[in-house]
């Protein structure tokens, strides 16, 4: 068993992005992007290998869309802005400032549920993550495959409402038995 | 015509285990459904004093969460201590003096055979005999004080800083250190043959509560749990970090998967702990116990981190995804318990009641580790 092999795996079954991070950087050494349809699919490809469940949790990306977009512009206004100073060095008249494009509304903000994995005997950590709107969060569940994972799933869907699809008994975990707020959503008040 | 009501083939009824009961040691409660004395149903509910430790990450700057991670696990508070801020100092890219690394090993190391030491005591207590509690007690102690001599606290450490430890160790810790190692040397046998050859003992915990290398996998166990079933799974050994590969030391195996086997390692691992630290004290560089250059406001770069350690009821995970800033964006916590105890409805299932109590002490329940 080696990460290669479980590379090729992950990417025959449809993996969005695969990429090898560096291990002594970044502590773990394949980050795997999926769609949640694909999900128990490469679950199921890493249980096969015998690879045990170390935790599932989520990250909340509010704000995300807007950061890109702010990213984007400053980009765009600087390389005008690099246009401009140049023209002017060479003693041309500076071009007229080009109109700003119109921009459609953002694209909605993502969570994100990260899976991890480990191997017992050989060195690979695997991280699977999928995305999904913040308005409508789910992913299917994988406790039919690693029972362990319902206690994770039952976590997450705590701290970020994230509804695990098909999951046999979702009831709050570690929050009250009444709760119905999720504490590490980045809009979240108490 | 009968006095009592007549009871139907399949009768059974509920059976609240805490949350405070003495055998979950801490607040946790297990639901369970009985049938006369065996268990047909076992549900922990978590959550009793849960205080949200990943939420405190993100409001707190990197170094203000430190005292938090010496209150999650606090049997082996360092080793929890050692997780962050290795996670911290691979993210910022901070390196450590070598003789502060000994340091965190050598203390950390002291700390797991204190909380093995209790656990020892408790287990025993859990199963019904008082007295070995007292004796362990009493070498913990020494434990206590020698890690208060250079940590300034005696149960929720404190004791590691982003490129170092705060403090240096001296002469009389040294000596004490050794004096301690050979004390409990001189007494592991007296607890094998006051405790383990015990006949009590053994008829509790042999075949009792398996737990199979399949299970471990299932539900993601490490530690002492999955070496008791054969599964030679080590953090120190499996995935190298700080001095570790430098010592030498065994990780010991259990293959039978019962409650024994889980005793027979940590009695084992005592001994391997103390290896370590004898080593490490005979190596002990010199040198600054701190790095020179750690900036006074840390701003890891963008990006993912993870970090694991063994800690003394398994591996301890630390993921930090930073945005840049100077505080966490987000901050999980991988504790070993909780998946340990995750396995625990399967495995008492069909269980006799006082066995499964057995079995619960066997898994070394650590609750503000869990419920965080």
């Amino acid at each position: 068993m080696n990460c290669a092999a479980i590379k090729q795996k992950l990417s025959a079954v449809g993996a969005e992005a695969i990429s090898e991070t560096e291990y002594d950087r970044k502590g773990f050494a394949l980050d795997v992007q999926v769609a949640p349809e694909q999900l128990v699919a490469a679950v199921s490809v890493l249980d096969a290998e015998g690879f045990f469940i170390e935790a599932v949790t989520g990250v909340d990306w509010l704000g995300e869309q807007a950061a890109l977009r702010k990213e984007a512009e400053a980009k765009v206004a600087a390389e005008a802005k690099a246009k401009a100073d140049a023209a002017t060095a060479a003693g041309e008249e500076p071009p007229p400032a080009e109109p700003v494009a119109e921009q459609g509304e953002l694209p909605e903000d993502a969570l994100e549920a990260v899976y991890d994995f480990n191997h017992y005997e050989s060195l690979c950590r695997v991280t699977i993550r999928t995305r999904m709107p913040r308005s409508k969060p789910e992913v299917p569940t994988i406790s039919q495959i690693y029972p362990g994972a319902n206690w994770h799933e039952r976590e997450t869907h705590d701290f970020f409402g994230i509804k695990f699809v098909g999951h046999p008994y979702l009831v709050p975990l570690l929050l009250p038995e009444d709760a119905d707020f999720h504490p590490l959503l980045k809009d979240f008040r108490p | 015509m009968s006095a009592f009501a007549e009871s139907e083939a399949n009768e059974t009824f509920v059976l609240n285990l805490g949350p405070q009961h003495p055998a979950t040691h801490g607040v946790l409660r297990v639901k369970l459904t009985m049938d006369g004395e065996y268990i047909v149903e076992a549900e922990p509910v978590l959550g009793y004093i849960h205080r949200m430790h990943e939420k405190m990450g993100e409001n707190r700057t990197w170094a203000q969460f430190l005292p938090n991670t010496g209150r999650m696990d606090y049997l082996h508070a360092l080793a929890f201590n050692h997780g962050y801020v290795s996670v911290v100092e691979r993210a910022a890219g901070i390196e450590v003096p070598e003789r502060a690394e000994y340091l965190r090993v050598i203390t950390s190391e002291l700390n797991r055979v204190s909380s093995h030491l209790l656990w020892f005591g408790a287990f025993i207590l859990d199963l019904g005999g008082f007295s070995p509690l007292l004796y362990a007690f009493d070498d913990r102690e020494h434990i206590l004080d020698l890690l208060e001599s250079v940590t300034g606290s005696r149960l929720t450490y404190c004791y590691f800083r982003f490129g170092g430890v705060y403090n240096d160790i001296d002469d009389n810790f040294v000596a004490g250190a050794r004096a301690f190692i050979k004390r409990l040397r001189d007494r592991m046998p007296m607890y094998h043959n006051l405790v383990t050859k015990n006949i009590i003992l053994m008829k509790r915990l042999q075949e009792v509560g398996p737990i199979s290398a399949e299970m471990c996998r299932k539900y993601g166990a490490t530690g002492p749990v999955c070496r008791g079933s054969g599964i030679n799974f080590d953090v120190r050994k499996h995935e190298p970090y700080s001095i570790y590969p430098e010592m030498d030391f065994e990780v010991p195996v259990y293959e039978q998967g019962d409650s024994m086997a889980r005793y027979m390692v940590r009695m084992d691992e005592i001994e391997q702990s103390l290896r370590i630290v004898e080593q490490a004290l005979d190596k002990l560089p010199e040198g600054p116990v701190m790095a020179e250059k750690v900036p006074k406001i840390i701003k890891p770069p963008k990006g993912d981190y993870y970090h694991a350690v063994e800690t003394a009821r398994g591996s301890f995970g630390v993921r930090v995804v930073s945005d840049g800033s100077n505080t966490p964006y987000r901050l999980k916590l991988r504790s070993p318990t909780f998946s340990n105890l995750s396995l625990y409805g399967e495995a008492c299932r069909g269980m006799l009641l006082p066995d499964a109590l057995a079995l619960m002490g066997s898994l070394d329940l650590v609750i503000p580790e869990i419920d965080r």
